[in-house]
């Protein structure tokens, strides 16, 4: 079945002419009009839009003019501004909002020609680790229909397992695209923070959140790197880097690689079955001459802290701008204020409203020193202690997930129990280094994510590490029953 | 540390969410959760250690301040959900 194929394939057999960019796009958008109804992806799709973008796509192909994705389609995560599409983060208060503007990755994409079938499911601005924050629809793992995708781009991340798309685009603010990756069995990537262009992309926490791709494989995920990152004048925060190169990928081998592995990403929190899984890949591993050696990084133990303090500070801040003036739902109110208050009110989830709340109360008077300014120095010891690993090995390799994908609404009761679930993706977002995570094998018929992290700027060199382990271990791709 | 019903109050008014009785109850106890945590960090030895705003921060990105197209008044204020002649509605803030 054609929409088994990976991108870098189904680029190949378009370029080459063997298929055609619309015959690709309407066997995706058939496939999602079948299946999506079982899987809850897509909050959108936009089966026009991506069809005429087929077309566009075949004549640049048909001129030669094409780059090396061109024809193959995409899914967004509907934080991701699209001119002209609605983009709603899965939230009412921005219900019906259509975006003037694209965002940097979107124009991109365009660009080189990949026809957009969609935008996916979310927690609601991207606030989860389920995606059953979101304000329209559950999404169900395509492994198991009863259990969750994971989460915030629990969407992006299923439409790729599920094989609705080839590749999708995500965000990660504290593990978002990797843990949601590590629960449906595929590939996800944040880059460096500051490496792909934020414009666009509706904020969340500002100095965490880093766009990021989902793929059926390590190659595909290095190839839509290349085209979305690079240097973007309309975000201040963007690298002056050039964009993630791909061209090494496939070279150099795990022999005399040096991977550490931290006792606290280890924890006794961890699975067993998850725990088996990843020794099962460390054992895979060492036979093709990987070096590993038990570290510790004891500012890890704190990250999750410091997460739930930065990320809903600036939270708090980023949506102060939902206000009911300007754009998305307004209610009627006693006066400005009241106007503002009752349009929140009614506009924002309840997860959302509790993160903007605790943000508040952590940058409010007389606590700022306490809380905000401690977790920012926090952040800085934490940076510190990767430098120093990061001088002595070139991965850290842990579970991207302490567990494996659980029960749809077995965790919702407990928002605390969630929130502790994300201690192997967090250091990543606070230390700005590219994370990854891949399959590595199964516990009870579910997929078991194994996350390499390295230093900041070695996305390169990160992307051919996971390239070559990806190889070393038989079930790094795997396709869902529901496939 | 602890936040009280009244905080809660304080802090909702701050974060302009008009907030039922119910939720002001659900909202202490996930606060309180989230604080019970907050108290780990405090046992660090930070002093002296610079706080880092970004984890790869950048300072004085510059731009030439050459003009260009910027999105028309028409397109910007499509999605307003009340204006008036090319202007964004509020209720009014000063009496006559």
């Amino acid at each position: 079945m054609l929409t088994h194929l990976t991108a870098a394939k189904l680029a190949q057999r378009l370029h080459s002419r063997e298929l055609g960019c619309v015959e690709v796009t309407r066997a995706y958008l058939d496939r999602i009009a079948e299946v999506d109804p079982k899987v809850g992806s897509f909050l959108l799709v936009d089966r026009d839009g991506a069809l005429d973008q087929a077309e566009k796509a075949q004549s640049l192909i048909d001129s030669g003019e094409h780059g090396a994705l061109t024809g193959v389609p995409i899914a967004l995560k509907d934080n991701l501004s699209t001119d002209g599409v609605e983009t709603t983060c899965a939230s009412k208060i921005l219900k019906g909002y259509v975006p003037p503007f694209d965002a940097t990755v979107v124009e991109r994409l365009k660009a080189s020609g990949l026809p957009i079938l969609g935008k996916t499911n979310l927690d609601e601005f991207a606030m989860g680790t389920s995606t059953e924050n979101s304000a329209f629809q559950l999404t169900k793992n395509p492994w198991d229909l009863s259990r969750s995708p994971g989460g915030s781009s629990g969407g992006s991340a299923a439409a790729v397992s599920a094989d609705l798309a080839p590749l999708s685009l995500g965000s990660d603010t504290g593990g978002s695209v990797r843990q949601p990756a590590s629960l449906c069995g595929v590939v996800g990537f944040k880059p460096t923070y500051g490496r792909c262009s934020r414009y666009g992309l509706i904020a969340f926490g500002s100095s965490l959140d880093q766009i990021g791709p989902f793929g059926k494989t390590v190659e595909d995920v290095a190839l839509i790197s290349e085209l979305i990152t690079g240097n973007d004048p309309l975000d201040s925060t963007s690298l002056p880097t050039a964009p993630i190169s791909s061209r090494d990928l496939k070279q150099g081998s795990l022999k005399g690689l040096k991977m550490a592995l931290p006792r606290e990403l280890f924890g006794e929190g961890t699975d067993p079955g998850v725990a088996e899984a990843i020794q099962l890949a460390i054992a895979a591993l060492v036979k093709e001459g990987v070096e590993f050696t038990e570290i510790s990084i004891p500012s890890v133990a704190f990250g999750v802290t410091t997460y739930y303090i930065i990320a809903p500070a600036e939270a708090s801040s980023n949506l102060a701008r939902f206000d009911g003036v300007r754009f998305g739902l307004r209610s009627e109110g006693q006066g400005h204020v009241g106007l503002v208050e009752r349009t929140r009110a009614e506009g924002f989830g309840h997860e959302v409203k509790s993160r903007i709340m605790i943000g508040t109360y952590a940058l409010s008077a007389g606590y700022y020193d306490a809380y905000y300014l401690k977790a920012q120095q926090v952040r800085t010891i934490m940076q510190q202690e990767f430098q120093q690993v990061f001088s002595e090995f070139d991965a850290v390799l842990c579970p991207t997930s302490p567990v494996p994908a659980f029960k749809l609404g077995e965790l919702t009761q407990d928002p605390m129990a969630l929130k502790l679930l994300d201690y192997c993706t967090i250091p990543a977002n606070m230390g700005g280094m590219p994370g990854i995570s891949l399959n590595c094998g199964f516990t009870n018929g579910l997929p078991v994510g194994l996350q390499l992290m390295a230093a900041p700027l070695a996305d390169e060199k990160l992307l051919q590490m996971a390239f070559n382990v990806e190889q070393a271990l038989p079930s790094a791709t795997c396709t869902p029953p529901i496939a | 540390m602890s936040i009280s019903i009244t905080e809660v109050r304080h802090v909702a008014r701050l974060a302009r969410l008009e907030l039922d009785e119910s939720e002001i109850l659900s909202l202490q106890g996930e606060l309180n959760a989230l604080i019970g945590h907050f108290a780990d960090i405090q046992v660090i030895e930070s002093s002296g250690i610079e706080p880092k705003s970004h984890a790869v921060a950048m300072q004085n990105v510059w731009s030439e301040d050459v003009p260009r197209n910027s999105l028309s008044r028409e397109r910007a204020m499509r999605n307003a959900p009340m204006s008036r002649a090319g202007l964004f509605l509020v209720p009014a803030i000063i009496e006559d």
